[in-house]
């Protein structure tokens, strides 16, 4: 039994497409303690999504899981079959999609498929899903439950469909939410409904949350830790504070430095992170930040850094940083 | 600014409304756009911030007789573009050459089955802005590269490019007739956080180098706040603010903009933590039967008896600092 709630291993996953091969994931490494918030942020086609796919055995096809273990709450999920995952998929492990008007499914009532996952994962009649059911829609902050069981998703706005997908998602009290840019479809006051809404039930229920997004805002006020993906890589992981007050990796720096900033007094010019994301098909050989970096060494070019460790939970992938930190060993 | 003679681009209660079904008395309008006035002078950038579906696009787009207006006026310039009272509608044809679009959606704002080139060669040969081939290529690689493309990418598709390089291949598209007004519908919102940067910087330096005057729409207020000298903000179909830029963020006159500002998540922890967020209760409701009165009474925290029954006035409470509201006064 491992401390964490979530530990991945040396994740190797790969998408065996006709143009070749994508190493979506390589070589991951994330854990994560029972009660935690875990922000993933990276930009698109990083590989946030199917990391936090892959632990729920959702992996589609033509991906294949090549390498690494993958554990969670004590089961080893790359072992598990299709039958004992669908046990603990919804039960110990939900998860809210993105887009919550294609994520309910428009010809069922919203009461359906609340019921649907508790029938499935408890023991409990019909009568008593039903109100479990209610009780569901009101912790999520949706009044008169019993009207809205009736009510189909298309007559619902955006906001209300989002708190039904996290109703359903908390149906059977999951150890883990995986909530996957769970707001980027909502507008920023219901956004800040969303959120607050999610940190409320985590006090309440004490699941631990993964949370995916590009929103550096929406991981700065949520998250205990922070991993930073690029290329299918952690570039960097540490606490909020490592991330965004100590920051390590130039990819990390960058993108601190380029979002505007709400509350600027002068008018700044934004430092962008110039090139283009990764073509997954042809990745760079070496690291694969390099060709976008300032600091770009020649090794980069070459070979991909060593892991980092900085401290207890703060770690980076950087030739620059290790080189710093060899450099300090050296002088002690 | 309040010269209203000589400002250069000048809106007076913009109207739109859209037919939605019904017949003869019971005929149904959504109220899109509803008595939206503002100035915009040369060279200056006026941004346009709201909720999804609260008139933003809307407005831009009518300006351009995207749409035929239902009500308002405008006038380019000096001259009138379309006055609704008067039935005068001028012909829009000499008019496209000075005002331009950027759309939002880099993937379906560029048809699949023409080059890149051609697509940019297509406004300049309607306009009949080259004498001869040799001229319209090189206007056209002249404007790719003013948004950092090159002469080889003119024979490409737009399938193989990235969001962001689509991106800029709209830009091109609408800079390619040497446009004075530019609309930017939402141009950033579809794109990754470290390309958003690119293009924000971009935006900038072509007004700079070619003196254009924007008007520019998107959700996110901090991206706004960054580009615009002035900022406008929308709820449902009305404009319920309009100042300076620094002076809407620092002191936000009316209770929905202060709502906003509150709900942008910021990149930084511990301001995060610190920040109290003003929550608004529920969802904006239908532009179909919006509220009487004051629109955004239902969600409003101050929302009294008068807000029910007299729609509040547009004025300018401070200099260069419009605002409708009842209870300005009384919430400071």
């Amino acid at each position: 039994m491992s401390e964490y709630l979530v530990d991945i291993k040396n994740e190797r996953l790969s998408f065996f497409t006709p143009a070749g091969e994508v190493k979506a994931l390589n070589d991951v490494s994330i854990h994560l303690k029972e009660g935690e918030v875990l922000g993933i942020v990276g930009e698109s086609g990083s590989g946030k999504s199917v990391t936090a796919y892959s632990l729920m055995g959702l992996t589609a096809y033509p991906g294949k899981l090549i390498g690494g273990s993958l554990y969670f709450n004590g089961h080893q999920v790359d072992q598990m079959t299709d039958k004992e995952m669908r046990k603990i998929r919804g039960n110990e492990i939900s998860i809210i999609f993105q887009d919550p008007m294609t994520s309910l499914n428009p010809v069922y009532t919203i009461g359906n498929q609340i019921m649907e996952a508790i029938l499935l994962h408890t023991d409990k009649s019909k009568e008593q899903a039903r109100e479990r059911a209610k009780e569901l829609l009101e912790l999520v902050g949706i009044n008169e439950p019993d009207k809205r069981l009736k009510q189909y998703p298309h007559e619902l706005s955006g906001g209300m469909r989002q708190r039904v997908m996290i109703a359903i998602a908390l149906a059977c009290e999951p150890k883990l939410l995986i909530a996957d840019e769970p707001t980027t479809a909502l507008d920023v006051t219901i956004q800040a409904q969303i959120l607050e809404l999610m940190m409320d039930l985590k006090k309440k229920l004490g699941m631990a949350i993964i949370m995916i997004t590009h929103d550096l805002g929406v991981v700065a006020s949520m998250c205990d830790r922070i991993a930073v993906m690029y290329a299918g890589k952690v570039i960097e992981y540490g606490t909020a504070d490592d991330i965004f007050y100590n920051p390590k990796h130039q990819y990390t720096k960058g993108l601190i430095r380029s979002i505007p900033r709400i509350d600027a007094k002068e008018h700044e010019r934004l430092i962008p992170i110039e090139g283009t994301p990764v073509d997954m098909l042809n990745p760079p050989k070496g690291c694969p930040f390099a060709p976008r970096c300032e600091e770009c060494m020649k090794i980069c070019l070459r070979e991909m850094p060593p892991v980092t460790d900085l401290g207890d939970v703060h770690y980076t992938q950087c030739w620059l940083i290790q080189k710093e930190e060899m450099e300090k060993g050296a002088a002690k | 600014m309040s010269d209203k003679q000589n400002s250069f681009i000048q809106v007076e209660h913009l109207q739109q409304y859209f037919p939605a079904g019904g017949f003869g008395r019971n005929k149904k309008y959504i109220q899109a756009v509803d008595d939206v006035s503002f100035t915009i002078s040369k060279g200056e950038t006026l941004g346009l911030v709201g909720e999804s579906g609260c008139g933003k696009t809307t407005t831009g787009r009518t300006l351009l007789r995207l749409y035929e207006p239902t009500g308002g006026r405008f006038v380019y310039d000096g001259n009138v573009i379309f006055d609704v009272d008067k039935k005068q509608f001028v012909d829009m044809l000499p008019y496209r050459k000075r005002m331009q679009i950027v759309f939002q959606d880099p993937y379906a704002s560029l048809d699949p089955r023409m080059t890149v080139g051609d697509i940019v060669g297509e406004a300049i040969d309607v306009h009949k802005m080259a004498a001869n081939k040799q001229e319209r290529y090189e206007i056209i690689i002249e404007m790719l590269r003013r948004v950092g493309l090159n002469s080889e990418h003119a024979n490409r598709y737009p399938h193989e490019f990235s969001g962001g390089q689509r991106q800029r291949v709209g830009i091109a598209r609408a800079l390619a007739v040497r446009p004075e007004f530019i609309v930017c519908d939402e141009p950033i919102s579809a794109l990754d956080v470290s390309i958003q940067a690119q293009m924000i910087n971009m935006f900038e330096d072509l007004q700079e180098e070619m003196g254009l005057t924007y008007l520019f729409i998107a959700h996110d207020l901090s991206a706004v706040k960054h580009i615009s000298n002035r900022i406008g903000v929308m709820y449902l179909g009305r404009m319920v603010e309009l100042a300076d830029s620094y002076e809407l963020i620092t002191r936000p006159l009316h209770p929905y903009t202060k709502s906003l500002i509150s709900a942008i998540p910021i990149a930084d922890p511990k301001i995060a933590k610190e920040s109290k967020r003003i929550a608004l209760q529920g969802d904006v409701p239908s532009p179909l039967n919006p509220p009487s009165g004051c629109r955004f009474r239902t969600r409003c925290p101050y929302a009294d008896e008068k807000c029910a029954q007299e729609t509040p006035k547009w004025r300018e409470v401070e200099r260069g600092h419009f605002s409708a509201c009842h209870h300005i006064d009384k919430l400071d």
